[in-house]
């Protein structure tokens, strides 16, 4: 293991930044990260033992007890649970002979359940050995236990369970177009580089991670800080659950993305831009290698592009399972091979960002856009959508629907075009955005998408009227639960509160005051919470509370208090002690 | 001429490069905050110092106070809240202010007290938490650890070591020591190192020393977090 160790120190320059990639390895070979590779890591990049503990303790990929040689994690997203994740996880721990969490006593395999995996639209879905697998059912369950057992290499497994689909359903102004290799960079030098921004700001072109930052403004603000080097990079940390557009875009526009990358870091005056890609989607990284060794084969990156006098490279790092990690501030942490911790803020990105220099920080699409705009002009971009959201948006399409995958509409459609171009019929409602985003119900469908009515990074998630409410505030509740970084008290603390408010209102458990407090505890966290995960982590009870009140109210007893935990379940630990289980050792919650 | 701030309506001078913490300090005015001390650099995680500007919630201890700032303080709503983010401290950790020796001198209670703190407000979680009692005269008992990071700060930033860290993530995040066994007896801690006296809260005590000033004695037994703190802090920022 030294050698590995040494080796693997070696090919990535002693540096700490490369931290994450370095553990990666060491946690595909061993299968978990032994304290002894701590020990030798820290010496080797000068860095210490606790800040390697936390970075393995902080992602959910990373671990200091072995996992099995197949790790297997099954995506416990609202859609995975829609379609029956809950009886398939439990098949699969029968079939396996594990526990849920747990490592099988033999070490070959482990299971778990993950935070969403970016394949809504071919669930039930998971992960094996961070690659991805889909469509999964109990007869492809029954072959992954058979491969487990024989203990078969996972390069000799049917490529089926690999299989990934683009499922684009509606193509729009930018799926239209075909990859872009040199056309917009070539058109960016033509025109000129201030001209080329001028365009990207006549476009109107806001960030499609959701926030909707003006693009031009980020790089304007990038490329005026004084600095003696820049980055750029691409957000592919792709983890509100119901997105997986960018899995598409970067499978099928990898090199328009790339190009967009390019013409962005010659606007700013970057040299280095990086493409942060989610551990989750491990099973694109060899192909976007490739790509990016094609171009630079081609001279579209590297030295002297297109004898512009214009220096610029790709790395693509690969995350390790943090939600938070989408957060710009936070994605920069975890590319200097840190936690991702959100940072304070200002300073923004902008000004001090990845190695503290100016970093501009733009979601896949956004790059996808602005390589088309750089080709076209901002007219040709902005002649679509509304006031204040030009263009189009790419839709990741799930749930209740006929035809689930990916849908690009100029902004300013209706919620109802969308489930009728989808297939949706006999609809509850529709989260718009992911858990952060917003709840609609059947009333308001003639909204529009659009960040003046309902904004989004791109999740749609639909459901039908067979669908509980409460499930799905439950699923959502748990995610931001998990997801917390920890580091501010009303996220940290908060979101598991909220957690087990919702839990004890689901499980039948809540009375009058019950509403009132978990109101309470959702305005907390949302008023007081450090970034954007916090802000928004009780956007589900808050949007379904509003729309329906009467659900919330029938869960509850009519007594005036019920404890927040179960009395007779705490009576466990005596009566154990006791040698009892008689009726007289149990209690009623409350006298009935 | 002369920069200032508004806060609670009163105005403010202060300098560029300072936070609005730093500016309130200065004029005699208390923030409430428990992760902050001006000695070390800002974390901004604990939220108590949360204070409205302009009608935006901030981190007095890491905003940078500006020309045209609005700032409003002591609000019954921001105490409110503030009271209630204590308590979620309270209930994550366990907290049992009559058995712990740091009472009296503890910034959690103290500041609890000053908010007008009667309960906990929201359910326990009962963690359990360890207790390090290896190092010959220093113990951590995680159980009162809020994850403020001072420890960390001083040892990096005054002691010139590297003994504290927090991690993992979300709830499970807790306070780790920087040593191959992961005990305290094994880092390079001393009793005398600034990291082993800066625990706002009992986390991190020095052995044998707990009640040698007597409960009714104590920091906080006599005079509110407010006075203390601004006789503290105030003046370490006259230099």
């Amino acid at each position: 293991m030294q050698q590995f160790i040494r080796q693997l120190a070696q090919e990535n320059d002693f540096q700490a930044t490369r931290l994450l990639k370095i553990l990666r390895a060491i946690q595909a070979r061993y299968f978990y990260i032994p304290k002894a590779a701590i020990e030798q890591l820290a010496l080797m990049l000068n860095i210490s033992r606790t800040q390697i503990q936390n970075v393995i303790e902080f992602y959910s990929f990373f671990h200091l007890e072995p996992r099995g040689q197949f790790d297997i994690l099954i995506s416990n997203s609202i859609t995975d649970l829609m379609v029956g994740q809950a009886e398939l996880i439990n098949y699969f721990a029968e079939k396996l002979g594990v526990k849920i969490g747990e490592v099988r006593a033999d070490g070959v395999v482990s299971l778990n359940n993950t935070s969403c995996t970016g394949m809504c639209d071919q669930s039930l879905a998971g992960l094996v050995n961070g690659y991805a697998i889909t469509h999964l059912t109990k007869s492809r369950i029954d072959e992954i236990v058979e491969n487990v057992n024989k203990q078969l290499p996972l390069d000799q497994w049917s490529r089926d369970f690999f299989k990934v689909e683009d499922n684009i359903i509606k193509s729009g102004l930018l799926l239209n177009e075909t990859p872009i290799k040199g056309a917009a960079i070539k058109a960016t030098f033509a025109r000129g580089l201030m001209e080329t921004l001028t365009e990207v700001e006549k476009s109107g072109l806001r960030g499609r991670g959701g926030a909707g930052y003006t693009t031009a403004w980020k790089w304007k603000y990038c490329r005026e800080e004084n600095a003696d080097q820049r980055y750029i990079i691409c957000n592919a940390d792709e983890g509100e659950p119901g997105t997986f557009k960018d899995r598409v875009i970067l499978n099928a526009y990898a090199d328009s993305v790339f190009e967009g990358m390019t013409v962005a870091a010659a606007i700013i005056g970057a040299t280095q831009g990086f493409i942060y890609l989610r551990g989750e989607y491990l099973h694109l990284y060899e192909k976007l290698e490739a790509i990016l060794v094609e171009r630079r084969a081609a001279n579209l990156l590297g030295k002297n592009i297109l004898q512009n006098g214009f220096d610029f490279d790709i790395e693509i790092c690969l995350g390790a399972g943090a939600y938070i990690c989408g957060e710009e501030s936070a994605l920069i942490e975890s590319l200097e091979g840190k936690a991702g911790i959100p940072r304070n803020r200002p300073p923004y990105p902008v000004i001090s960002g990845y190695l503290n220099k100016p970093t501009s920080v733009n979601n896949v699409e956004t790059f996808l856009a602005a390589a088309n705009i750089a080709i076209h002009g901002g007219e040709w971009f902005a002649a679509f959508g509304t006031a204040k959201s030009k263009g189009t948006k790419i839709h990741s399409i799930s749930g209740d629907c006929a035809k689930p995958g990916i849908y690009e509409y100029p902004f300013g459609v209706t919620v109802q075009t969308i489930l009728d171009d989808c297939g949706a019929t006999d609809v509850l409602g529709v989260q718009i955005g992911g858990p952060s985003g917003t709840f609609i119900s059947n009333d308001e469908f003639q909204r529009k998408i659009a960040f003046e009515d309902l904004a989004t990074g791109g999740s749609f998630i639909v459901f039908n009227n067979s669908r509980n409410i409460l499930d799905i505030v439950h699923n959502f509740s748990h995610f931001f639960a998990h997801e917390s970084c920890g580091f501010c008290t009303p996220c940290r603390v908060g979101t598991s509160l909220l957690k087990k408010q919702i839990d004890k209102i689901v499980e039948g458990h809540g009375s009058a005051g019950d509403i009132v407090a978990l109101e309470e505890l959702c305005q907390l966290i949302k008023n007081y919470s450090h970034c954007g995960l916090g802000q928004t982590a009780a956007n589900p009870v808050l949007t379904t509370l509003e729309r329906y009140p009467e659900i919330y109210q029938s869960m509850l007893k009519k007594i005036s208090y019920e404890p927040g935990f179960d009395l007779d379940k705490s009576l466990e630990t005596a009566r154990r002690l006791a040698n009892r289980d008689d009726a007289a050792a149990h209690l009623a919650q409350v006298e009935e | 001429m002369n920069k200032s701030i508004v806060i609670d309506g009163k105005n403010v001078p202060f300098e560029d490069g300072q936070t609005i913490m730093q500016a309130a300090t200065a004029a005699g005015i208390y923030i409430p905050h428990l992760c902050h001390n001006p000695d070390f650099t800002p974390h901004g995680s604990c939220k108590l110092c949360t204070v409205k500007v302009n009608g935006r919630n901030c981190s007095a201890c890491t905003f940078p106070a500006s020309e045209g700032q609005n700032i409003t303080n002591v609000t019954q709503e921001l105490n409110d809240d503030r009271e209630k983010i204590t308590q979620m401290l309270f209930v994550e950790g366990n907290h049992f202010c009559p058995s712990c020796e740091k009472t009296g001198n503890c910034n959690l209670q103290a500041v609890a007290y000053h908010l007008g703190m009667t309960d906990n407000h929201f359910p326990h979680f009962f963690e359990n938490r360890e207790v390090d009692a290896s190092h010959p005269d220093v113990m951590i008992d995680h159980n009162r650890c809020i994850f403020c990071t001072l420890c960390v700060r001083a040892s990096q930033q005054v002691d010139g070591k590297d003994v504290f860290a927090i991690s993992g993530r979300g709830i499970d995040k807790r306070l780790v020591v920087n040593s191959e066994s992961g005990l305290l007896k094994d880092s390079d801690l001393e009793a005398t190192d600034c990291a082993a006296h800066i625990c706002p809260t009992g986390a991190i005590l020095i052995k044998r020393t707990g009640y040698k000033v007597p409960i009714g004695q104590r920091i906080y037994d006599h005079s509110q977090i407010d006075t203390v703190t601004l006789a503290n802090e105030g003046a370490s920022h006259d230099e």
